[in-house]
């Protein structure tokens, strides 16, 4: 049933509220077909509104254009685009059982009855819930829910799949789990689907590419790799992990730090830049490294993430091997290497 | 004081109460079955007043019932739309549209018949025929229906429920009729229930606006009170009971709170 992805475009769509709110600057975007794009930024920044610009819950402001492939579908009203859309809080229908609510959008298209019987039961067991079918809804966990909501937007094969964090509203590892099934379904499925998350970590997971979306705007488009590795901007590098400021001075091959010095192979001149917490190291005994103090040392298990001051103007954040015993007040010496460094413009 | 005796007070004092509110009634039950009430019960039980009241005043029973049903039909067909409208767009126009609901409750049924009458009352084939009452009754129960399919609507969440049917293809009268209606069952039941039990019982408003061709059950009861034999007036209020009660009990298990299945 594998459903040829579509490709979604969308050109100057902005949208301005009924109350004067500027919920998105013009934005064009092209989502190939088959691709899992992520919306990604803080609250309130305007992920749900791109949605549901591309859902036809709203309406573009004018001049904006949608087009389906090569359909323009702007003008089209939601019950038309045959999109399937998982909400954050289910909207599943509490009058009707799990096989009911599956079977719905199947109804609403005149599916033959034994056709529909038959896509009801292949989407149960896709989603692993056939022993729920004859449930209500009350009766469900939030798990199963959105199981059953996957299920219900699925069903009526529809041309893209629309999320809107899905996941938000459940535990730890529910989500974990949760988020490797989609992840794995949406790759079988090949349908181009496009998911709203706040999580850094849900969107690099599950994203082909990421939106990373701020105030309206788009701050950067890439693969999760480029995101991480090559933020754009301040507020990019920022809200994708942690983040460590540099500011230095190069003069006669070394890096000039308050922790001291690094042989550096660049020209003179002042140094700006970023650095991710895994990029510093603990220096070999014998080899340069740059002199600090921690101040504090958690133990996550798999590595320790430590706060060391007195190397760089502001402390850094260190994710250190879990084998090296440390802990607040010891006297550390930190290298890194300067392909590691992010130069930020601004 | 000790507590076994608190309770027994108490109890004896709630069994008073309860008896003081409840003979009467019982009394005029057993009144309206008793061969002659002055006698008292030793002259024998009997139904010919109910057969009298039956045969007096058929007419006036199968107006009001008549009257509740119509008056049920018009409060479902403009109270629930009325609802979900007010309940679909939340704004200061429709809060103040709320608030103004509970103004035919609160007015007296006799200003309200009286403004009709002034308004109406020229109509003469109008005037004259049960739709006058009709639309009294329907002026005065609406307000029920619509608050009482409101309460569910708002309790819950209407736009993504239809936004959910939405993205599923599903176009206005599908949704309408396919999730929302069923999702407010319970509020159209309750509104149900209270508008047939007010359109039976209303007496002011129905006393203003009947003609001697257009008499409702409670009018008729005023009438038999004022000029036919206790036994007679009693058996009326037995029947308007029996009408009345399985409404009532009705009404009272559905504002129960539901136990809900969890797993
Ligand atoms: N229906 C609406 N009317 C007015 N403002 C809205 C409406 N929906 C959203 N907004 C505003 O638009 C902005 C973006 O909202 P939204 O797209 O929901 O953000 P996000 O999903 O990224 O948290 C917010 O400032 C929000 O308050
Ligand atoms: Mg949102």
């Amino acid at each position: 049933m594998t459903t040829p992805g579509t490709r979604i475009r969308l050109t100057g769509c902005a949208k301005t509220f009924a109350d004067g709110t500027r919920a998105l600057e013009p934005l064009d975007l092209e989502v190939n077909a088959g691709e899992t794009l992520v919306f990604l930024g803080p609250s309130g920044c305007g992920k749900t509104t791109t949605l549901r610009l591309i859902a036809g819950l709203e309406m573009p402001d004018a001049c904006g254009r949608i087009l389906f492939d090569d359909e323009d579908v702007t003008a089209l009203p939601i019950e038309k685009r045959n999109v399937g859309m998982v909400f954050q809080s289910y909207a599943l229908f509490p009058n009707m059982s799990v096989a009911g609510n599956i079977a719905y959008g199947l109804k609403i298209r005149r599916v033959p009855e034994a056709e529909r019987r038959r896509r009801v039961a292949e989407m149960l067991e896709m989603m692993r819930i056939t022993e729920l079918a004859d449930r209500s809804i009350d009766q469900l966990s939030g798990g199963q829910r959105q199981r059953v909501a996957l299920a219900r937007a699925l069903a009526v094969e529809p041309r893209v799949l629309l999320l809107d964090e899905p996941l938000t509203a459940l535990d730890a590892k529910l989500r974990e789990d949760l988020r490797l099934e989609i992840d794995r379904l949406l790759r079988r499925l090949g349908i181009t689907a496009i998911y709203v998350t706040h999580d850094q970590a849900e969107a690099m997971a599950l994203g082909d590419r990421i939106v990373v979306m701020s105030k309206g705007k788009v701050a950067q488009i890439g693969r999760p790799r480029d995101i991480y590795l090559k933020p754009a901007d301040r507020f990019v590098a920022d809200f994708i992990g942690n983040i460590n400021r540099l500011s230095g001075m190069v003069r006669n091959g070394l890096l000039e730090l308050p922790g001291g010095t690094l042989p550096w192979d660049s020209p003179d001149g002042p140094l700006q830049a970023a650095l991710r917490p895994e990029s510093l190291r603990i220096a070999e005994d014998g080899l340069p490294g740059l002199t600090g103090t921690v101040i504090s040392a958690f133990f996550l298990g798999d590595r320790q993430r430590l706060l060391v001051e007195g190397v760089a103007p502001e402390p850094l954040i260190v994710d250190a091997p879990n084998r090296i015993e440390i802990s607040a007040g010891d006297t550390v010496r930190l290298t890194f290497d300067a392909d590691a460094l992010i130069p930020l413009s601004h | 004081m000790n507590r076994p005796f608190l309770f027994a007070a108490q109890l004896g004092l709630t069994l008073l109460v309860a008896a003081f509110l409840v003979i009467p009634v019982l009394m005029s039950m057993l009144a309206g079955v008793t061969v002659n009430f002055f006698q008292g019960i030793s002259s024998g039980l009997t139904l010919r007043w109910v057969w009298r009241v039956l045969d007096l005043y058929a007419d006036t029973l199968a107006l009001s019932l008549g009257l509740a049903l119509a008056c049920l039909a018009c409060t479902l067909v403009l109270g629930v739309p009325a609802a979900y409208a007010l309940a679909k767009r939340p704004s200061r126009l429709t809060r103040l549209i709320e608030e103004m609901l509970v103004v035919p409750v609160a007015v007296p049924g006799l200003a309200t018949a009286l403004a009709l009458l002034i308004a109406y009352g020229g109509f003469r084939e109008f005037r004259t025929s049960a739709a006058f009452i009709l639309v009294g009754h329907v002026l005065f129960t609406l307000p029920f229906m619509i608050r009482a399919v409101l309460a569910v609507l708002s309790s819950i969440d209407l736009k993504t429920l239809e936004e959910g049917a939405r993205s599923l293809g599903a176009s206005f009268p599908h949704r309408f009729f396919g999730v929302i209606l069923p999702n407010c069952r319970s509020g159209i039941l309750a509104g149900s229930l209270m508008v047939v039990t007010l359109s039976i019982g209303e007496f002011n408003l129905t006393w203003m606006l009947h003609t001697p061709l257009t008499k409702t059950l409670p009018v008729g009861l005023a009438d038999s009170y004022a000029s036919m034999r206790l036994e007679i007036g009693s058996a009326y209020t037995l029947i308007f009971f029996i009408l009345i009660l399985p409404l009532l009990m009705a009404m009272q298990a559905l504002s129960r709170p539901r136990r809900r299945k969890e797993t």
